[in-house]
């Protein structure tokens, strides 16, 4: 216990840190003490202020919530389908969230004005309400098709689904442009800067009840991990447990996948950096390790993205690739919680 | 205290019952095994008696409750399971998987206690499995999870632990002692030990009482030496090619009579 509280001390210090980085350097660099003002409301700039609390304090709160999420939602989905492998992100959930978001707006968008325009009154919920049927169906036929398939086949289907529901997510954004509804700009790329202050709350509120409905299954969910059977015989009703599970999950992912798109690695990797903080597979120290530790890899990937370079951004997707996909390669080579599934 | 009262096993539909109209009655401290050939129902009446899955008829009752309609918090406090299915448990440790047999006792949250923490630990010892601390549960061999399984069992602190062919893996030294330490296990909690095995001579030596299912959906119980003195063992397992021998207590190839 105390191995998890000291790991978490680091890892918050190691946010916080890295929140004031990001919120102090950029295309217009302030210093700390200017941010820390800024922050307070002390400050007399009124440009600092703006820059500081209406720009970058909101891309650091998604970045923090978001890659919260995603970590606890790997944690909890690597669980229900044993498979160390499995993130909402790689088992194709997250584009199925999009082609739910798109084809919610291609229907609003053939529909008539009427329709985009209430859809566009309630951008933030009706949004992620979208998403979640897309991620809630995605999850469903994974762990439909879990239960019959290996974990590397899992994992390469996931990926597919994933590649096919993009395509289809491009092909009717397409449509609906033309046919008059620019809804949603559509998101080929997840960021974090698209986040307006007004949506925070939206994907807030979510992720905090994902959070709660997570914590309440840790304990039966580590039953799990014995497989079915034992899991049954230990007391756990597990045809509720995968429910409540699922639940959580798309409760997690949806607003993310709403508002900032498809964001990768994140959520496979955090659950691996917490386990090995708690060299335990239990689920409940890990949720609070993996949640800080996917907050840390989203805003590290942030960071990189908005530092200072010349003229332009870089894309996130292209950094969590570039730091994520050799972290993925080493786990699938090298962990022995691989063994046996190799 | 472990009592079947005319219980049927089996599945729904055209399998049907495997085992018909059984009973049984078993005391603290007993160490009961249960024998038969390959689909006489030996995994079917364990299941049913741990209560995952129900049965087709009759009860299996603990202390006069029935198993069946037992709150499954209420029976994961009572009884212990140790199956022979291999399943892949990634990431999980020994001492994880251990302190899982804590898991019925402790609060919502999972938290475990120093008390839970040595009760683990005590169990891991008694199961000869203190070596295997800090390795990754599926980087043991078939063998050696057995044992943690046990461990896990064992820190249950089950009234009744039922064990599922549990002695496949091990070499005949490891059997004789997973088998004679379930039996100290029966005897010193004042549990109730099931196992299920196709160890017959190692179960004849050491059970207290044989559970012989026929193959035909009866069940006949006894000790050692009356099953074999009513020709019982025999009825059950010979074949042409193999007879059991009363008289040296084990398995003979029939000879071809040449004349």
């Amino acid at each position: 216990m105390a191995r998890v509280t000291i790991s978490s001390a680091l890892l918050l210090a190691a946010l916080l840190a890295l929140a004031l980085y990001t919120l102090t350097y950029g295309q217009i660099g302030l210093t700390v003490s200017e941010t820390l003002a800024a922050l307070t409301g002390s400050g007399s700039d009124e440009m600092t202020s703006q820059i500081v609390n209406e720009i970058r304090l909101p891309r650091v709160l998604a970045a923090i919530l978001a890659g919260g999420a995603l970590g606890i939602a790997g944690v909890l989905m690597q669980a229900l389908f044993r498979n160390p492998v499995a993130d909402a992100w790689s088992l194709g959930l997250l584009a199925g969230g999009q082609f739910g978001v798109a084809l919610t707006v291609t229907a609003a968008a053939f529909a008539g004005p009427d329709a985009i325009s209430f859809l566009t009154m309630f951008a933030g919920p009706s949004i992620t309400v979208a998403a979640a049927a897309g991620v809630a169906a995605t999850a469903a036929v994974m762990l439909a098709l879990g239960r019959r398939v290996g974990a590397i086949t899992l994992l390469v289907v996931g990926l597919m689904l994933g590649f096919t529901a993009q395509g289809l997510t491009s092909v009717l954004l397409h449509f609906a442009a033309r046919a008059g509804g620019r809804v949603y700009g559509g998101w080929s790329d997840a960021s974090f800067a698209g986040v307006e202050p007004a949506n925070l709350p939206w994907l807030a509120l979510p992720i905090l009840i994902g959070l709660g409905l997570a914590v309440v299954t840790a304990k039966p969910l580590t039953s799990l991990l014995l497989g079915e059977t034992y899991a049954k015989s230990l007391g756990v009703r597990v045809g509720v447990l995968r429910w409540l599970a699922l639940a959580a999950t798309v409760v997690l992912v949806a607003p993310v996948v709403a508002f900032c798109g498809p964001v990768s690695f994140i959520g496979l990797i955090a659950p691996h950096v917490a386990r090995a903080f708690t060299n335990s597979a239990r689920i409940m120290p890990l949720l609070p390790l993996a949640g800080l530790g996917g907050a840390l890899l989203a805003l590290a990937g942030d960071a990189i993205v908005h530092a200072p370079w010349e003229q332009h951004f870089l894309h996130l997707n292209a950094i969590l690739a570039i730091l994520g996909a050799p972290v993925v390669i080493l786990i699938l080579v090298f962990s022995p919680a691989m063994r046996g599934w190799r | 205290m472990l009592a079947l009262v005319d219980l049927s096993v089996g599945y729904a539909g055209a399998r049907g019952a495997v085992v018909a109209n059984v009973a049984l009655e078993a005391a603290p401290g007993d160490f009961i095994c249960i024998l038969g050939r390959n689909g006489a129902g030996k995994s079917t009446l364990m299941r049913t008696v741990a209560g995952l899955q129900p049965p087709l008829g009759g009860t299996a009752r603990l202390d006069g409750e029935d198993i069946a309609t037992m709150r499954p918090a209420t029976r994961a406090r009572r009884i212990a399971v140790v199956l022979i299915e291999r399943q892949f448990s990634p990431g999980l440790k020994v001492e994880d998987v251990v302190s899982l047999g804590r898991q019925p006792f402790t609060s919502w949250q999972g938290h475990l206690t120093p008390e839970d923490r040595a009760i683990a630990d005590d169990a891991l010892s008694q199961a000869g499995a203190d070596a295997f601390r800090g390795r990754f549960f599926d980087d043991l061999s078939d063998g050696e999870r057995q044992r943690v399984l046990i461990a896990r069992a064992i820190a249950q602190t089950a009234r009744v632990m039922i064990l599922d062919e549990i002695t496949a893996f091990l070499d005949l030294p490891g059997r004789v002692e997973v088998m004679s330490l379930l039996r100290r296990h029966a005897r010193a909690q004042g549990a109730c030990v099931l196992l299920s095995s196709h160890d017959l001579d190692l179960s004849l030596e050491l059970a207290d009482r044989i559970c012989l299912l026929d193959g035909a959906g009866g069940l006949a119980t006894g000790s050692a030496g009356d099953l074999i003195a009513a020709g019982r063992i025999g009825a059950a397992f010979d074949t042409k090619e193999v007879a059991f021998s009363p008289i040296r207590r084990r398995f003979e190839l029939v000879r071809e009579e040449a004349g």
